[in-house]
C-alpha cells in the first residue's frame, strides 16, 4: 500500500510517495537520495541513522515515512549554515578527530545537537545527580558520555567525540550567560 | 642506484604534522559517498535468503508465494543463478549447488523493485532440506583435530627450539595455565555492500566481453578484482571496483565475501540494471568473517630470578568445513621474549561453521591476550614486579631467527608508560579498596609485525604550476589514507599537501595492496616515493605540466635481514564493584614504538581506538553459538556488545620518538592494529590486582567474579 507525504528535508520541502511499510531512513536514503544518515543495524541499536525530526534527535529507522506527513527533518547535511560553514559540532569533530572511518558521525552529530538542546532544557541523565529541573546540571564528561551512548562508533573514537561536545557544549553554555 | 632500491630517508615536512582528514568536511556532513550511496539510475535491491540448517542439502525450493510479491522481479536459487567459472573457493561458490555447508550460507535471493518488496519476499521463500548431523562446537577434546599445513597467512603451524618439556620439568617456577577466548564479529559499523553493474558486451565484437563495475565496501579494491573476476569468468581488466570512502572494516572487508558474488550474479540476470545488496546487521555474523573462538594452553618456566627458560603455547581453534583459515594465535609467542626452549603450535577443528576470517590483528590479539596474562601470572608466582619480568627477558636479537631488531624499545614503552601512569600507585591484589570499588593497576606488552607488501604502483601527474596529482588504488576505511599519502607525496615532491591531489580507491587507478596487516602505508608510500624518484630522474626539477609516470614497489632487501616489529606497553585502571562484579576501566594508556608517526593527529585516534576495541574484547565481545541449531544467536548490536561512549573513561596513547628506514623510506612501520594487541591483558591483569581473582576465560564478564 502506498501513501502520499511531504517533508520538509533539510529546509527543502520534499513530497514522495512511499510504501507504508518505508521507514524514514530508508525513504530518505533510497526515495530522496538524502544519504547523510546511514544505515548501520536498521534496529534501532546503533544510532547512525540519527536525525532531527521537528527538532528532536530520532533513529530514522524505526520511524516509519507515513507517520510523520508534514515534518521538518533536518540531516547533517542540513547542519551547515547557508554559506556552507561548518556548523560547530561538526567544525569541532573535524578537529578533535572525533571518527575515523566516517560512518557513524552524521547519527552522531545530529544526535549531539539534539543532546545539546535537551540538557540545556534541564532534561535529566541516567548520570544527572539532582533532578531537580530549575538545578542548571553541568554538561560533564560523564553527563556527555551517558546522553551519547545511543550512537555506537566502533572504530572507537568516543574519546574525541567527548572533546569535540565538551568544547561545543562550554562555548554554548558561556553564549547563554 | 637504480629504480628498483629502497628510496633515500624522507625528510619531514608534511609528514609529522598533525594535518585534520582531507575527508573531514565530506564525512561531518554526511556527503562522502560509501557503496551504496552513489547515484545510479534505476536500481534493482537484492535481498539474499539464507540456509536454515548447518549441513545437508536442498531438495525442494519453493518460490512461488515470494515470486508473487508486487514488484519482484526474479528469485534466484541453485536451481536458477547463473554458473560461475570457478567454484574452488567454497565460501564463494554460492548457488551453485544444493549442499549447504553452514547455517546462514547464502541460498537464494530475491530481487526487486524496492527494498520493502524484496525483504517481504525473500521471508518467503521455502526450502525443504535433506538434514545431516553437525558439529559446531570446539572443545578441548574436540576430535578429528589436525595440523594446517600453515597458519595466516603463510607461517609454519609449529617451531619448536631447544627442549621446552625438559626445560619446564626442571625450572624453578612454573606456570601451566589455559585461556579462552569466544567467536567474536567485526562488526564495522557500514554493514558490507556490493553494487554491481554487469554490462553485456556487443554482440558483434567477440572481443568485447561483459563489463562488470563494483561498488563495493573494501579493503582493497584490486583484491576483490582479482579474486572475483576468475571466479565470474572475466578478464581482470573487464572488471571495475570502486571504493572511494569505507565505513570501518577491521579486517572483514580485506577479501570478497560470498555477498560480493550474490551482487553480480545479480547483475548479471539483470543485464545492465544495477544490483544493490547490503548484508543486514544479523546477516554480517554469519556471511562477513569472524575471529575463531581459541582454547590457549600457556606454560612458563623461569629461574628465581625471572629468567625465562621454557616457553610453550599450544593453540586450539576452529575452522569451517567450507573454507580453512588458521589463525595464527601463537606466532608473536615466536619472538616476544628470549628462552633457550620454545614451542608453539596450532590445531584446528573444522567444524559446520561459516568461515572465520581477519579480525584486527588476527593471530596477535588472541595470542598474546593470552601469554600476557600469563606472563602477569609468573610475575606473581614470582614475586616480581611485572615489568621488571618482562625488561629480564627481553631478547637481544629475535629469538627464532636470531636476526638483528630494526628497532626495539619495548623496556622504553613500559618504563615510559609506568612514569606516566603512576604505575608506583599499583598494591598488592585485592589491597586496594574505594568504598564498594576494588581498584587496581596492570599492565602487558604489545607487538605487531611492521608488514610490507611488494606489488601496489602509483601514478604521478603534474598538473603544472608545481601541483600533483597522484594515483593509487588504496583504501580508506577510516585509516587516513587520504591525508597521509598526501603528507607523503608533498615531502617527497617537495610541495606542500594542499598541492597534492589524491585519487584513491578505485582499479582504475594503479594497482594498490590491501589495507590489511598494518601494511598499507608502508607499502604504498614505498611505491608512491619510487615514482617521485621516477619523476626526478625522468623530468628534473622543472617538470612540463602533462608530465607523468608510473612506478612499482622498490625492493628492500634490509628487511630480510632484520626483524621488524612494532612494539608497545599497555597500562589500564580496572574498578570492581565488590558487590556487584561490574568492572569499570577510568583509565588506560598505551605507548608505542612503531616508527615515525606520519600524523600524530589521526594515529592517536588509530591507537585510541585499537585500544578501545581491546578494552572491549575484554569486558563484552561474545558471540553465543546454539549448537543445536547451529548459529549465533546475539547476532545484532543489542546483544552482541560493543562499548558504547558511557563504557569509555581517559584512553591515552603516546609514542616515543623514533624513526626506522629498515622498514620503509617513510620510517614508519604501520598503527593499525598494535593498539588492539595487548590491551585486552592489561584489563585483565588489573582486574587481578584489584580482586585477586584470575580469570582466563573471556569476556570477562561480573558473573566470573562474583562465584569466587
Amino acid at each position: 500500500m502506498d501513501a502520499h507525504v511531504t517533508l520538509r528535508v533539510d529546509g527543502e520541502e520534499r513530497s514522495l510517495t512511499v510504501d507504508t511499510r518505508t521507514s524514514l531512513l530508508d525513504a530518505l536514503r533510497d526515495r530522496l537520495g538524502v544519504t547523510s544518515p546511514k544505515k548501520g543495524c536498521d534496529h534501532g541499536q546503533c544510532g547512525s541513522c540519527t536525525v532531527l525530526l521537528d527538532g528532536r534527535r530520532v533513529v530514522s529507522c524505526l520511524a516509519l515515512t507515513v507517520s510523520h506527513d508534514g515534518a521538518e527533518v533536518t540531516t547533517a547535511a542540513g547542519l551547515p549554515g547557508p554559506d556552507g560553514r561548518l556548523h560547530p559540532l561538526q567544525q569541532a569533530f573535524w578537529d578533535h578527530d572525533a571518527f575515523q572511518c566516517g560512518y557513524c558521525t552524521p547519527g552522531q552529530i545530529c544526535s549531539a545537537a539534539g543532546m545539546l538542546e535537551e540538557a540545556d532544557a534541564g532534561r535529566p541523565s541516567h548520570a544527572t545527580a539532582d533532578l531537580d529541573p530549575a538545578a542548571r546540571t553541568p554538561l560533564t564528561d560523564d553527563e556527555i558520555r551517558e546522553r551519547m551512548s545511543g550512537n555506537i562508533c566502533r572504530c572507537g573514537a568516543y574519546v574525541n567525540i567527548v572533546a569535540a561536545i565538551r568544547e561545543v557544549g562550554d562555548v554554548s553554555e558561556v553564549t547563554e550567560r | 642506484m637504480t629504480e628498483t632500491e629502497q628510496p633515500p630517508p624522507l625528510a619531514a615536512h608534511a609528514v609529522g604534522v598533525p594535518t585534520r582528514r582531507l575527508d573531514g568536511p565530506a564525512k561531518v556532513s554526511g556527503t562522502a559517498p560509501y557503496a551504496w550511496e552513489h547515484r545510479l539510475p534505476e536500481p534493482v535491491y537484492v535481498h539474499a535468503v539464507q540456509a536454515g540448517i548447518a549441513r545437508g542439502r536442498i531438495v525442494r525450493v519453493d518460490t512461488a508465494a515470494a515470486e508473487a510479491v508486487d514488484g519482484v522481479l526474479t528469485v534466484l536459487s541453485h536451481r536458477t543463478a547463473p554458473r560461475l567459472a570457478d567454484t574452488s573457493d567454497h565460501e564463494l561458490a554460492i548457488l551453485q549447488g544444493p549442499e549447504v555447508g553452514f547455517r546462514g550460507q547464502i541460498v537464494g535471493a530475491v530481487l526487486a523493485e524496492t527494498p520493502e518488496a524484496a525483504r517481504y519476499a525473500a521471508s518467503l521463500v521455502r526450502f525443504a532440506y535433506e538434514e545431516e548431523p553437525h558439529h559446531t562446537e570446539l572443545r578441548d577434546d574436540s576430535p578429528d583435530t589436525y595440523t594446517p599445513a600453515k597458519v595466516n597467512p603463510s607461517f609454519p603451524s609449529d617451531t619448536e627450539q631447544g627442549d621446552p618439556e625438559a626445560a619446564l620439568k626442571e625450572a624453578a617456577c612454573t606456570i601451566d595455565a589455559t585461556y579462552r577466548t569466544p567467536m567474536q564479529f567485526n562488526n564495522p559499523m557500514e554493514p558490507h555492500t556490493t553494487v554491481a553493474i554487469w554490462e553485456e558486451g556487443d554482440p558483434e565484437d567477440p572481443s568485447a566481453s561483459p563489463l562488470l563495475t563494483l561498488y563495493d565496501s573494501t579493503q582493497g579494491s584490486h583484491t576483490v578484482r582479482t579474486t572475483l573476476a576468475p571466479v565470474l569468468g572475466l578478464g581482470a581488466e573487464r572488471v571495475r571496483v570502486i571504493s572511494p570512502h569505507v565505513g570501518g572494516g577491521f579486517g572483514s572487508k580485506g577479501m570478497p565475501h560470498a555477498h560480493d558474488v550474490l551482487a553480480c550474479l545479480a547483475a548479471k540476470v539483470l543485464r545492465g540494471r544495477p544490483a544493490k545488496l547490503a548484508l543486514t546487521r544479523q546477516q554480517l555474523f554469519s556471511l562477513a568473517g569472524h575471529r575463531t573462538p581459541t582454547v590457549q594452553r600457556v606454560r612458563l618456566g623461569a629461574e628465581p630470578g625471572g629468567q625465562l627458560t621454557a616457553i610453550s603455547h599450544e593453540v586450539l581453534e576452529h575452522t569451517s568445513r567450507v573454507k580453512e583459515f588458521a589463525e595464527q594465535s601463537a606466532v608473536a609467542t615466536r619472538m616476544m621474549y628470549a628462552s633457550p626452549n620454545r614451542r608453539t603450535s596450532h590445531r584446528l577443528a573444522a567444524l559446520d561453521v561459516p568461515v572465520p576470517s581477519w579480525m584486527r590483528a588476527p593471530g596477535e590479539t588472541p595470542g598474546m591476550y593470552a601469554a600476557e596474562v600469563a606472563m602477569d601470572e609468573l610475575a606473581e608466582a614470582l614475586g616480581l614486579d611485572p615489568i621488571e619480568l618482562r625488561k629480564r627477558n627481553d631478547p637481544t636479537q629475535e629469538p627464532e631467527t636470531g636476526k638483528p631488531w630494526s628497532s626495539r624499545h619495548l623496556v622504553e614503552c613500559l618504563t615510559t608508560g609506568a612514569r606516566r601512569f603512576g604505575w608506583d600507585q599499583r598494591t598488592a591484589p585485592g589491597a586496594r579498596r574505594e568504598g564498594e570499588w576494588l581498584v587496581g593497576l596492570g599492565v602487558a606488552s604489545s607487538t605487531y609485525p611492521g608488514y610490507a607488501m611488494p606489488g601496489s604502483e602509483v601514478e604521478i601527474v603534474h598538473r603544472g604550476s608545481s601541483r600533483y596529482t597522484v594515483r593509487i588504488g588504496a583504501a580508506d576505511l577510516g585509516t587516513g589514507t587520504w591525508t597521509v599519502l598526501s603528507q607523503i607525496a608533498a615531502d617527497g615532491l617537495g610541495v606542500a599537501a594542499e598541492d597534492v591531489r589524491m585519487e584513491i580507491g578505485d582499479t582504475a587507478y594503479p594497482m594498490a595492496t590491501v589495507a590489511g596487516g598494518s601494511s598499507g602505508v608502508s607499502s604504498w608510500g614505498s611505491s608512491l616515493l619510487n615514482a617521485v624518484r621516477a619523476f626526478r630522474d625522468q623530468y628534473g626539477d622543472e617538470p612540463e605540466a602533462g608530465a607523468r609516470v608510473r612506478a612499482g614497489y622498490p625492493e628492500n632487501p634490509a628487511r630480510e635481514r632484520y626483524a621488524v616489529h612494532s612494539f608497545g606497553a599497555h597500562f589500564a585502571e580496572a574498578r570492581v564493584n565488590a558487590v556487584t562484579g561490574e568492572v569499570r576501566v577510568p583509565r588506560m594508556l598505551g605507548v608505542f614504538s612503531a616508527g615515525r608517526i606520519i600524523n600524530p593527529l589521526l594515529a592517536r585516534s588509530q591507537f585510541i581506538g585499537g585500544m578501545t576495541m581491546g578494552l572491549s574484547m575484554a569486558l563484552h565481545e561474545e558471540g553465543v553459538f546454539d549448537h543445536t541449531t547451529g548459529h549465533v544467536v546475539n547476532q545484532d548490536l543489542a546483544d552482541y556488545h560493543v562499548p558504547v561512549c558511557a563504557d569509555i573513561g581517559d584512553i591515552e596513547a603516546a609514542w616515543l620518538d623514533e624513526e626506522d628506514f629498515v622498514s620503509n623510506p617513510m620510517g614508519s612501520r604501520g598503527i593499525g592494529e598494535i593498539g588492539i594487541v595487548g590491551s585486552p591483558s592489561a584489563v585483565v591483569n588489573a582486574v587481578y590486582n584489584a580482586t585477586g581473582i584470575r580469570v582466563r576465560e573471556l569476556p570477562l564478564t561480573p558473573d566470573k567474579l562474583l562465584g569466587e
